[in-house]
Parts: structure tokens; C-alpha cells; sequence
């Protein structure tokens, strides 16, 4: 299972970089996307992974009677998932405005000259 | 010590920002809610920098948690400073967006999610936890995101998108960082890493480790190789934006370099080498940026870029001395480039353009205007009594005592374009007749006269906080001493949040 | 694209999702669950409805703009942080009301944050949706 986590790692982390070294907007932010993600299961690889054992207590007890996963490691992946979301929403509205102002995909196409800006 | 008060700084924001959203496109009250919740957050700062200095440093156990386990956010002398400083500048700005701001921006919401910014810096100033830093980061980004792209200009746009990415990639590797960090650990305080980070074996892991964040800090205060979206995208939004972004952003990277790198990460020869060769490269690439730029506000961003080196070059260093030229010109910078950005604000007000170039004639209209300008240029400058000067001697006389002689070329490098670029830009702009041909359309002229002078009392304001760094900076020197001592040892810290019983092994 | 199951099942699925996002924001304290999780449950419902009939018809039915959301939402959250700071606690801590009541199980303030992350959450969804689908290229 680590083995799987860490080869998908290696990928997302490879692809995501290859996206971002590209000069399509649309790709960068895929690539952005994608090492966001990889990021995410590193957080999990290396929180130790436990199979099959949730950290809830059932009701008949108070404290934990076993070993169980570490549900920290979750709770940064939720919260870095849900800031990625604002993010992507936030870099794909403004993407789609560049697209239709510059009418390009392509990064260098960026650089209009504007002497007078306020 | 305990104070669940410490928290005050971020609420005061978080608040004014949601009555502002209630009051939704009521431009009016919105303009008197942020000035207001500025005020309110200023005093709320004094009162916790007091504190801070008299009791020493607090923290705080949110949900009541004990520290290890829990979030803990931590008030020492040098986080109740900066949240001193942010809240300086939060007002001021608040003061000069309620006029030099265009209505239209307003509308679509920028005083909330100016509110928002401030909130997530003070956050990230008061956190004791990495992972906690890392979300008070986002909410900054986020923020700054919405503020550059309001608006919605070409050319913002544009470099709104340089700047996303950049930033998003940023954070990525900070994360990847805590995520490693925490494998090797498993825990996410601050105090409580130190401690581990100091016992742990593979000492290259923990090297590894940190590269990722001087990656990722290196990217948010713009240092060499990773600062070039700095100055393509400062330049584009509203002159109130820029100061806050200008002033304080990027500052929030050195803080947090400084933080983690004099907590987490003591820097050993390796890290030291390599913030030295950042430093040096980063003054004189953005010096070299600055020469050729004729737009006051991207010649102004490469000068952050420059300015960013000497601090980078004292955090290098890692002694007394040196942290304590670059915690003093951390203090400095921060007053002194929010009202640069100000002043560009005021000079396209007056002017119609920021090109320099264009521009002529300020001083013959606005003399006392323009005199209270150039001590905010000579401080930047480092004139003797005045601010800026002060710290560069620290980094100087530590720059020969450890034979960094890179180092010292490039503070002189830095300085001297520094001086050259104002002196360029106090002669275009003050002394020169208005060139020829060029209609001058001066909008501040026919403005009523309060609003004139909500324009100019932010800038004075400023103006004198510096004036007072400059002047009575034996004051500084004795919260700059004891940030510094706290910096180097950080047992006191360790011992705020963890108690007694992190010394017991 | 109108499709006559897609209309039909989603005014039966509308309420049945709103239902279940209000029973996940409820027994999100103690089990799996919460505000964030039921607040995208109830927003994909109306993301749902809005595939089916359109974008201006989801918005008929909300009748207000979800952006309006947003503020109450965090306004019920902030105050819930807050609160507990008044009786000489942390930031965060949970207070608990003494006695149970019938159906939800135990109130505290944890219970108000969550319900402010819910409505937080359906804003921020549909209002980036709605400004999604609604911008003519």
C-alpha cells in the first residue's frame, strides 16, 4: 500500500511540474491542481498509514481500546483540500477573464504594456 | 502566561468585516465601519503590545486544549509588534482607500476583503502552530487575490496570474514541508518541534525539510530567483492595494522565516551559506531593477525586492547583531514602504500618472506636502537621524565582524541606488517644471477639504511613526534587543507554551 | 439541455438531499459528518436543480442571493467562537446547553459553528457556480 501511495506520489508530483514548466494557462493551473494533490498524499503517506481501524470510539466505551489510524494527518488533508477549492474556484474564474480579455491561453501572451495604471 | 484575549486583533477584523458584508454595497457606511474597526484593531494592538512588554510573552490554548495536542497561539514581543505594525498601517490605509479609492471597487467589496487580509495577518503573526500558519497564509492569499484582481483591468488581470501561481506554489511547497515535518515528528507546534527537530539523528533529512520552506517563504518575500512576480504585479492594482501589499506581505514571509528558521531550523553553515548568496543576489538584482524602471510604482517594487535582501543578509549572519539590524529594519520597512505606495497614490491623485517622466512640479504646487515627502524618502534613503540608517550600521559592523565582504558590496550597492533612484525620482517629480506638452490633470485640487484631508493624514501619520523610529531609536533599540534575545534563545518561548516539563527528557 | 427524468427525479431528490444535508450538519459532532459536508450535500442538491431547469430557475427558488449567506453564516460561526471567552474560557471552547432535547441530542456552541460553516459553505458553492455558468464568454 505505501509502495502504490508513494509511486502515485512520485507521478502526481512529476506531472504536476511538467504542467507547470508548460505555457498554456489552462495547464498550469492543472498543474498546480495536481501538485496540490500530491502534496495531499504525501501528508497521508506520511502521517502512518493504519488499515481498517477509524479513530471513533464505539459508545460502549471512553478512551480507545486499540490501535487506530491518526486522524490528524486527515484533518490537514481536509483543510488543505477545502483551501485548494477556494483556490481553484478562485484561479479558474480569473483564468476564464484573462482568456476573454486576451483572447490567448498562452502565458507569454501576458505582457501588454500599460504606461498609465492607477 | 495565559490571556484567551490575545485573539482580539483577529476578531476586531473578522467582525468589521462581516457587519461590512451585512451592509453590502452601502459604500458609505462601509468606508466609516473600516475606519472605525482599524481604529478599534489599533488600540487592541497598543493594548497587547503593552502587555507583551511588560508581562512578557502569552499565549492561549484555543478549545482549551492542552498545548501539544491543541492549536496555541503565542504572543511574544516580536509577534505583538508586528500585529502593532499591521494594525499602524491597517489604519492608515483604511484612511487613504476611504478617498483614493474609486467607488466602483468598493462595490464589488474592498473593505471586506481588506478586513480579511488583515485578519489573516494578524493570525499568522500570533500562531504558534505550523499548520496553523500555513491556513492563516491562505487566508492572506486569498485575500490578496480578490484585492488584485478588483477591478478587473487587463493588466491586473495579468498580473493577477502571475501572481496566483506563484503564490499557489508557494504555499504547495510549505505544505509539502509541514507534511514531511509532521511524518518525522508528528507534531505541528511550533515549541514542541523545536524540541523534537533538536533530538532528532538525520540531521540531512531535517535540512531537506527546511529547503522546502525557504522555498516556499522565499517565493511570498520575494527573494532571488522566485521574486520576478513581485514586480510584474505590484505595479497593476490601486495604489491603497499596493500598500498594503507592498508593506506588508512580503514581510510576513521574512517573519516567518525568521520565526521558523530561528525556532524550528537553527541554521547551520549550509543554510547560512545559502540565504548569504540569496541576499547578496537579491539586493543587487533588485537595485538593477530599480535603476532602469521610470514608473514611480515599479521602481518602488524592485526597491521592495532590494530591501528585502539586507534582511535576508542579517537572518544570514545569525548573530546578535545582525538579527537585530534586520528585526529593526523589518520594523522600519514595514512603515516606511506602506507610505511609499501611499505617496504614489498621492502623486497619481495630484498628477494623473506615475510616470516619471511625465511628471514636474510638485514641490512649486504642494511645498509643505512635498517636504513631509521627502522625510519619507530620506528615511528610506537612511539619512543619519533618521530611520533607515540605524539598522544598516548593525548589519555593516556585523557584515566586517564576520567577513561577509559580498555582503557589504551589496548593502553599499543597494544603499547607493537606493539614494540614487530617490534623489532621480525627488528631482523629476518635486523640482522639475511640468514638461512640456504634458497636461497635468489634477484631481486632488478641487476635492473638498476633508477629503483632502483624509488623503494627506494617513501619510503624516506614517510619517511621524517613522520620524519616531528615527529619532528615538534608542526606544527601538531596547524592543529590538530584547526581540533579538528571544530569537536566540528561545527556551522562554519553548517554556510560554509548553510549560516546565519540555525541559524534562 | 432539458432533460424530462433529470426535471422530474430532482423535484423528488431536492427535498430528500436538503433532508439529508440537515441530518449530516446534526450528528456531525459525535460521528462522521458536519456543517462542511452537509453544506455541500445541500449545495449539490441545488446544483442539481440547476442542471435540470437552469440557472435562472435555481435562483427563482432560492429567492435571495447566496451571497447573502455568506455573512449570516459567519457571523453565527464568529459569535460562536467567541462566546466563550465571556465566561473566562479559550476562544473555540464548547458550551454545552444541560439537558438534552429530543431529536438533535445535546446543544453547544459547536453545534452553532457548525451551522454557520453549513450556510458559509452553501453560499461561497453557489455563488462561484452561479458566477461560473452566468458569465457570457
Amino acid at each position: 500500500m505505501e509502495l502504490l501511495l508513494v509511486l502515485v506520489l512520485g507521478l502526481l508530483y512529476a506531472a504536476g511540474v511538467y504542467l507547470i514548466l508548460r505555457r498554456s494557462m489552462v495547464k498550469l493551473l492543472l498543474g498546480i491542481m495536481l501538485l496540490g494533490n500530491g502534496t495531499n498524499i504525501l501528508i497521508f503517506l506520511l502521517g502512518s498509514i493504519t488499515k481498517g481501524k477509524p479513530p471513533v470510539i464505539d459508545s460502549n466505551h471512553n478512551v480507545f481500546q486499540d490501535i487506530y489510524a491518526d486522524p490528524i494527518p486527515q484533518a490537514l488533508i481536509l483543510t488543505a483540500i477545502v483551501i485548494s477549492f477556494a483556490l481553484t474556484a478562485f484561479a479558474i474564474v480569473l483564468l476564464k477573464r484573462v482568456y476573454a480579455l486576451v483572447d490567448s491561453d498562452d502565458l507569454d501572451d501576458l505582457n501588454t504594456p500599460e504606461e498609465e495604471d492607477i | 502566561m495565559i490571556d484567551n484575549h490575545i485573539l482580539a486583533p483577529v476578531f476586531i477584523h473578522l467582525f468589521t468585516a462581516i457587519i461590512q458584508l451585512i451592509a453590502w454595497r452601502k459604500t458609505v457606511s462601509q468606508r466609516f465601519l473600516s475606519v472605525g474597526g482599524t481604529f478599534i484593531g489599533l488600540l487592541i494592538a497598543i493594548r497587547l503590545f503593552a502587555k507583551v512588554y511588560t508581562e512578557g510573552s502569552l499565549h492561549m490554548n484555543a478549545s482549551n486544549w492542552e498545548a501539544p495536542f491543541g492549536i496555541v497561539f503565542v504572543a511574544d514581543l516580536l509577534s505583538s509588534t508586528m500585529v502593532l505594525l499591521t494594525s499602524i498601517a491597517g489604519f492608515a490605509v483604511s484612511i487613504f482607500s476611504s478617498v483614493g479609492l474609486s467607488r466602483q471597487r468598493m462595490l464589488y467589496g474592498y473593505f471586506p476583503i481588506f478586513h480579511f487580509l488583515l485578519m489573516g495577518l494578524n493570525g499568522a503573526f500570533l500562531t504558534g502552530d505550523i499548520f496553523n500558519l500555513y491556513v492563516w497564509f491562505e487566508v492572506v492569499i486569498i485575500s490578496s487575490f480578490v484585492l488584485m484582481t478588483l477591478g478587473g483591468r487587463k493588466a491586473q488581470l495579468e498580473g493577477a496570474v502571475k501572481y496566483m501561481a506563484m503564490n499557489i506554489l508557494a504555499s504547495t511547497f510549505f505544505l509539502t514541508g509541514i507534511g514531511i515535518l509532521y511524518g518525522i515528528t508528528g507534531s505541528l507546534n511550533m515549541a514542541d518541534l523545536a524540541i523534537k527537530i533538536r533530538n532528532f539523528d538525520n540531521k540531512a533529512l531535517v535540512g531537506i525539510t527546511s529547503i522546502f520552506f525557504i522555498l516556499g517563504f522565499g517565493i511570498k518575500s520575494a527573494v532571488f530567483p522566485l521574486y520576478y512576480w513581485l514586480p510584474s504585479s505590484y505595479h497593476t492594482p490601486p495604489s491603497a492595494v499596493a500598500a498594503t501589499f507592498g508593506g506588508l506581505l512580503t514581510k510576513l514571509g521574512i517573519y516567518a522565516i525568521l520565526r521558523v528558521f530561528s525556532l524550528i531550523f537553527i541554521p547551520d553553515d549550509f543554510t547560512r551559506t545559502l540565504f548569504m548568496v540569496l541576499a547578496v543576489l537579491t539586493v543587487i538584482t533588485g537595485a538593477f531593477g530599480a535603476l532602469i524602471k521610470t514608473n514611480i510604482r515599479r521602481m518602488f517594487s524592485y526597491l521592495i525586492v532590494c530591501h528585502i535582501g539586507f534582511m535576508l543578509g542579517g537572518i544570514a549572519m545569525f548573530t546578535k547583531l545582525a538579527l537585530m539590524g534586520t528585526v529593526f529594519y523589518l520594523i522600519h520597512d514595514i512603515m516606511v514602504k506602506t507610505n511609499m505606495f501611499l505617496i504614489a497614490g498621492f502623486i497619481r491623485m495630484v498628477s494623473g500618472t506615475m510616470d516619471m517622466q511625465k511628471l514636474g512640479g510638485l514641490y512649486k504646487n504642494y511645498p509643505l506636502i512635498s517636504l513631509m515627502i521627502a522625510l519619507v524618502l530620506f528615511s528610506l534613503v537612511g539619512i543619519p537621524p533618521l530611520s533607515g540608517f540605524w539598522p544598516k550600521i548593525y548589519l555593516f559592523q556585523e557584515a566586517f565582524v564576520d567577513k561577509q565582504y559580498f555582503f557589504i558590496a551589496a548593502l553599499i550597492i543597494g544603499s547607493l541606488v537606493t539614494m540614487y533612484v530617490i534623489a532621480k525620482m525627488w528631482a523629476d517629480v518635486f523640482w522639475k517644471d511640468v514638461p512640456e506638452g504634458v497636461a497635468i490633470e489634477d484631481k486632488y485640487k478641487d476635492l473638498p477639504l476633508f477629503k483632502k484631508l483624509l488623503l494627506v493624514v494617513p501619510i503624516l501619520l506614517l510619517c511621524s511613526v517613522t520620524l519616531y523610529i528615527g529619532f528615538n531609536a534608542e526606544n527601538i533599540i531596547i524592543v529590538v534587543d530584547r526581540i533579538t534575545n528571544e530569537l536566540l534563545d528561545t527556551s522562554p518561548y519553548i517554556r510560554n507554551v509548553l510549560g516546565d516539563k519540555a525541559f524534562e527528557q | 439541455m432539458r432533460s424530462i427524468i433529470l426535471q422530474t427525479a430532482t423535484r423528488y431528490l431536492l427535498p430528500i438531499l436538503l433532508l439529508f444535508s440537515f441530518f449530516l450538519l446534526l450528528r456531525g459532532h459525535y460521528y462522521p459528518g458536519g456543517g462542511f459536508v452537509g453544506g455541500l450535500v445541500a449545495s449539490i442538491a441545488f446544483v442539481l436543480h440547476s442542471f435540470a431547469n437552469g440557472t435562472e430557475a435555481t435562483m427563482k427558488i432560492l429567492k435571495r442571493k447566496p451571497l447573502s449567506l455568506i455573512p449570516v453564516g459567519l457571523g453565527i460561526s464568529a459569535v460562536s467562537v467567541v462566546l466563550p471567552t465571556f465566561f473566562g474560557l479559550p476562544p473555540m471552547t464548547g458550551l454545552w446547553w444541560e439537558e438534552k432535547v429530543p431529536v438533535i441530542g445535546m446543544i453547544g456552541s459547536a453545534l452553532f459553528f457548525d451551522l454557520g460553516v453549513y450556510l458559509v459553505v452553501i453560499g461561497v458553492v453557489l455563488t462561484i457556480l452561479f458566477t461560473i455558468s452566468l458569465t457570457k464568454d
